[in-house]
């Protein structure tokens, strides 16, 4: 097996954080990349803490246990780093991303014992503003390619504009509005 | 086609395909989303299948019972408690040579209530007379499910295809599709033996057999489940030669000069895959051999694959509790009874309801095989003691 990446979606049950990592697979898929997407099933209630992860690699994956050691670690919700540690496993050249309103160093001196390089972006708001609801999976989207430079950004636009062209033919606002917050998150995420 | 989805998207798509006459299902997780994701297909028109929505799946399977009696091509889907709820039909429908096409999803049995992987409802069902085929990942679910409508149609044995529950159910991951017509072509018209609708030649289905006849129409049946390993092995020849996906009874993994070795089934072969990588690279002769066919079982199969292997730890996802170890581990011991240098041998039970089981336990089996700790027949992995 080549070389492996593992991310980490930490969110709310809710937030979107399985749709993420499905998301985020899809748009691999379309890049030639083969993948896993797969959430943590614990009991599904709205509001409490929920991980979902995605594997990712030039060849063919056949590990099928949980991921421990992440390569990249995606935070939907800050309110959960007062009760878990989102860095535990976190590789130390690893990368940490963040939804909050906070720039990178003051993230950065919260998590003292973290060495990697830690991004921030305000994607609540973004969503707030494009989309009318606080749905911030989807600009994390955007965030995550730039702090990663895992997959073009073009063709994951292109990639998440048809599944949403799918999903909501009825509601090009939610469309429109997704594809605008993601490009947004990518222009507007800052790392440290 | 390279396409993105879980084991239970595969197993539903793979339905769609095969089009087949009469779906009855029961849903219960992890194995609801096959059923509900098809019956999405019926609803759209997509499939000409009747879609029968039953109050339970006792209910489920004898209403494929009758279903395939009268001559459909019959399918279903289920899990857990809801095989567990289907088993005196189970041995029916066998008892019938009823060629029924299961989904199955390997989930742990109750109490106490667990939603989450291990193989005892599968493993429960293994005399019911239904052949067994335990997948690794999606695309083997997929490829596997669409095998399973020809061995089961030319055994006249009903036959059960099982993913591992959440990890591939539930995990998407990257898989090859072919096309509708490729599918159609490859499971071909149904064309039932002794159809109960077919009038110019009535037959009596489900007669009662005292000990006049009991005993020789069960023979028929275990003759009909040791024909059937050869159907399976002409049939995977068939697929891999059609599509390029070869399959037999088990896979065999840096096996031949491999002095340690692990017997284990479903989504932990891929995992152990990776270990058996590292260990070679260290020079380590470390194998793998991941059993696909269970029921009906090759036991010589496996004895000429396992012999000249010193040290085998056969690995068990449920326990018969019995004090003696898991089913694999039984089978696969009494397979190589007759070995003129029987190997070393010992059991590893793991990831009861759905406990992960990762690499670092499995490196631990490695290490137990190569530091010769085997002297207690039956170990327990990842649990708290």
């Amino acid at each position: 097996m080549g070389k492996l990446f593992e991310i980490r979606w930490h969110g709310r049950g809710g937030q979107g954080a399985k749709t993420a990592s499905i998301l985020f697979a899809d748009a691999a898929i379309g890049e030639g990349k083969y993948i896993q997407a797969f959430p943590e099933y614990g009991p599904e209630r709205m509001g409490a803490p929920v991980q979902a992860f995605n594997r990712l690699s030039d060849e063919p994956i056949t590990l099928h246990c949980g991921v421990d050691s992440p390569d990249v670690v995606v935070v939907l919700d800050p309110s959960l780093m007062e009760t878990i540690d989102v860095t535990q496993g976190l590789k130390q050249s690893g990368v940490l991303l963040i939804n909050t309103n906070q720039e990178p160093k003051v993230m950065k001196d919260r998590l003292s014992n973290f060495g990697g390089k830690l991004w921030t972006v305000d994607a609540s708001t973004i969503s707030k503003e494009e989309l009318g609801q606080e749905i911030p999976n989807t600009p994390m989207l955007g965030a995550l390619i730039k702090a990663t430079n895992l997959l073009d950004f073009e063709g994951m636009l292109e990639d998440t504009r048809k599944k949403l062209t799918k999903k909501f033919k009825s509601k090009p606002e939610v469309i429109d509005g997704n594809i605008n917050s993601i490009k947004r998150a990518y222009q507007e995420v800052k790392g440290e | 086609m390279r396409v993105a989805k879980t084991g239970n998207e595969a197993m539903a798509e793979a339905m769609r395909q095969i089009n087949p006459d009469v779906v009855a299902a029961y849903p219960i997780t992890p194995a609801t989303e096959i059923v509900q994701i098809f019956s999405g297909f019926v609803a759209d028109g997509v499939v000409n299948t009747e879609f029968v929505a039953v109050e339970s799946e006792h209910s489920a399977m004898s209403a494929c019972i009758g279903s395939c009696a009268a001559g459909a091509r019959t399918m279903t889907s289920t899990s857990s408690q809801g095989l567990a709820l289907m088993w005196e039909m189970l041995y029916i429908a066998s008892g019938l040579r009823m060629p029924i096409v299961l989904a199955e999803v390997n989930r742990a049995l109750s109490s106490p209530i667990n939603i989450h992987c291990d193989h005892s409802d599968t493993m429960g069902a293994r005399d019911c007379g239904w052949i067994q085929i335990y997948c690794e990942n999606a695309q083997e679910a997929y490829d596997s499910l669409i095998q399973a409508v020809r061995i089961a149609e030319e055994s006249l044995l009903p036959i059960m295809v099982s993913t591992d529950g959440f990890i591939i159910s539930h995990g998407m991951e990257s898989m090859e599709m072919l096309e509708d017509a490729q599918v159609k072509a490859f499971v071909g018209e149904y064309k039932p033996q002794h159809p109960l609708l077919d009038l110019d030649h009535p037959i009596t289905i489900g007669a009662i057999d005292f000990t006049d006849y009991y005993f020789e129409h069960k023979r028929q049946t275990i003759e009909a489940m040791r024909n059937a390993k050869g159907i399976v092995a002409k049939i995977g020849q068939e697929f891999g030669e059609k599509f390029g996906r070869h399959y037999g009874f088990f896979e065999e993994y840096k096996l031949e000069d491999a002095e340690i070795a692990i017997v284990v089934l479903g989504s932990t072969a891929g995992t152990s895959k990776v270990v058996v990588d590292e260990l070679r690279q260290k020079g380590i002769k470390a194998g793998l051999l991941r059993l696909r066919l269970f029921r009906p079982f090759p036991y010589q199969e496996l004895a000429n694959a396992l012999s000249g292997i010193p040290c085998i730890a056969v690995m068990d996802r449920s326990d018969s509790l019995n004090s003696a170890g898991g089913p694999v581990f039984t089978e696969i011991r009494s397979a190589l009874y007759d070995l003129e240098i029987r190997p070393k041998m010992v059991n590893y039970i793991y990831g009861l309801g759905g406990r992960n089981i990762d690499l670092s336990q499995i490196r631990s089996v490695y290490e137990d095989l190569a530091t010769n700790k085997t002297d207690e027949l039956v170990r327990y992995l990842g649990v708290r003691e």
